[in-house]
């Protein structure tokens, strides 16, 4: 038994590529509940500010004066509280991580639609 | 009397996966004494309920440790639930078990292929994490996280499971006892690990009463303690009996934490028959008032949660009694008169978790 059980993998590894040539090759699969990274609306947020108070790691920055949300994807533990929290729901858990992260920035949101008003009046 | 020397064990040590200090004093290759430091991870996360209030610091708590994350989570939210007398629908409760029992299984396969890296089999160190693996897609696939869960929440938990799967999960479980039991029996029946297994650091009965060891080092000297017996989550609903084995060597340590691998596995199976429909959380109002004490089962033993609060969103007091701590004594005693040799198959059997311990 032991030795049949032992060809078998010996002809099994000789015509198949080894696991790790496979698995540097197959793209990461993200699951439905995977918690990824805080995606934003920004086209419907009103800047209230809660999601910036409940964050645990104090991740998020909300200016209400220059319509900014802003996110430190360095210090975020995607808990996802701050989804929880938000009352107009245009915050949502991405599936997707975020990528790699070149230098310690703040990623910025600002809502267009606002700043266009600003500079048209 | 030959002469004596003291060598220094860690906290940087190939074997350790965390920083925890000895001074081995040694009569040749016998250890005669073993003195212990601790603190090269603290961290304070126990004054951070003063900054955090009491709904927020459950994600401080379930970063206590990051293998029975789950359950540190389970044994603050069970406190603070039983300071406000929180009902928590059935269905959570049932939800919390599987999630538990899941980490319960991932944290004892860690356990396992750091054993085998510990006596230098290298094979079925890969083979143990491989399988654990398979654990963390399901973690990942109910929780989304792999292995900081963030789904205990007060009042009961984040997500729900649905019936496809929960069948799914069922299904799994099948192929999951299959390949424990294939590394089981390397571990139980292999000439080369028995021979740095049986017999080595034995921790009597008496000794491990005496010392307070708690889990499954205690469960291995023979005494059926069990804290999943003290009926909270639904285990007062499923059948089982601790597992419990005469010798007390590390043999035993090993076997009574694979044997524990397949009654996990009974218990999601019992769980997800027994499964009731309903919500899955309840709203928490309100600021809790008073103190509670909680004690759990982790995979690594007995943990005790003490919460102090008084009517403000910020607790007065918060203490975690980790298993780890309480081995330790016990491991002091199996370190004496042991080989030198052995030092690391010993601390790794009372499976350390030295950020827990430290917090």
């Amino acid at each position: 038994m032991f030795a049949f059980n032992m060809t078998k993998s010996i002809f099994k590894n000789l015509f198949t590529k080894s696991p790790a040539a496979r698995a540097s090759l197959a793209k990461k699969e993200f699951k439905r509940n995977t918690r990824g990274k805080i995606d934003i609306n920004i086209e419907s947020c009103v800047f209230c500010g809660i999601c910036q108070k409940k964050c645990p790691t104090g991740a998020i920055s909300v200016n209400r004066t220059d319509k900014k949300w802003e996110i430190e994807r360095l210090k975020c533990i995607t808990c996802g509280y701050c989804v929880e929290a938000c009352p107009k729901k245009c915050l949502s858990m991405g599936n997707e991580y975020s990528g790699p992260a070149l230098s310690k920035d703040k990623e910025v949101f600002e809502n267009a639609r606002v700043l266009d008003n600003a500079t048209n009046s | 009397m030959s002469r004596r020397t003291i060598i220094p064990f860690g906290p940087q040590h190939p074997v350790l996966p965390e920083p925890i200090h000895l001074d081995l004093v040694m009569e040749d290759e016998k250890v005669v004494e073993a003195i212990p430091s601790i603190g090269f991870v603290h961290r304070g996360l126990e004054k951070l309920v003063e900054k955090k209030d009491f709904i927020e610091y459950i994600y401080v708590a379930e970063r206590i440790c990051g293998i029975c994350s789950f359950m540190h989570g389970m044994g603050y939210s069970q406190a603070i639930e039983q300071i406000m007398n929180i009902e928590v629908p059935e269905r959570a409760l049932f939800l919390r078990t599987i999630w538990a029992e899941f980490s319960r299984i991932h944290s004892h396969l860690l356990w396992l292929g750091l054993l085998a890296d510990a006596f230098g089999f290298e094979s079925l160190f890969m083979q143990s994490w491989r399988v654990r693996e398979k654990v963390l897609d399901i973690m990942e696939e109910t929780t989304g996280g792999r292995v900081i869960f963030g789904s205990c929440k007060i009042g009961g938990v984040r997500k729900d499971i649905d019936t496809v799967t929960l069948k799914r999960i069922e299904k799994i479980l099948v192929d999951l006892e299959k390949e424990i039991r294939e590394i089981g029996n390397v571990f139980l029946n292999e000439y080369t690990v028995k021979s740095r297994l049986v017999g080595v650091g034995v921790l009597s009965r008496e000794d491990a009463y005496n010392l307070g060891a708690v889990g499954p080092m205690m469960r291995a000297s023979g005494i059926a303690q069990d804290m999943r017996k003290l009926g909270y989550g639904a285990y007062p609903q499923l059948d089982f009996e601790p597992i419990t084995r005469t010798n007390g060597d590390s043999y035993d340590r090993c076997a009574v934490r694979i044997e524990e691998l397949f009654q996990s596995i009974d218990l999601i199976r019992q769980a997800i028959g027994k499964i009731p429909e309903g919500p899955v959380d309840t709203k928490v109002t309100g600021n809790p008032d008073g103190e509670a004490f909680v004690r759990l089962e982790q995979p690594r033993g007995e943990v005790v949660y003490y919460v102090k609060a008084s009517g403000t969103k910020f607790l007065d007091r918060l203490r975690v009694r980790t298993p780890t701590f309480a081995n330790i004594p016990a491991l002091l005693k199996m370190l004496k008169g042991c080989d030198y040799a052995d030092v690391p198959i010993l601390i790794l059997t009372i499976d350390p978790c030295i950020s827990c311990t430290e917090r």
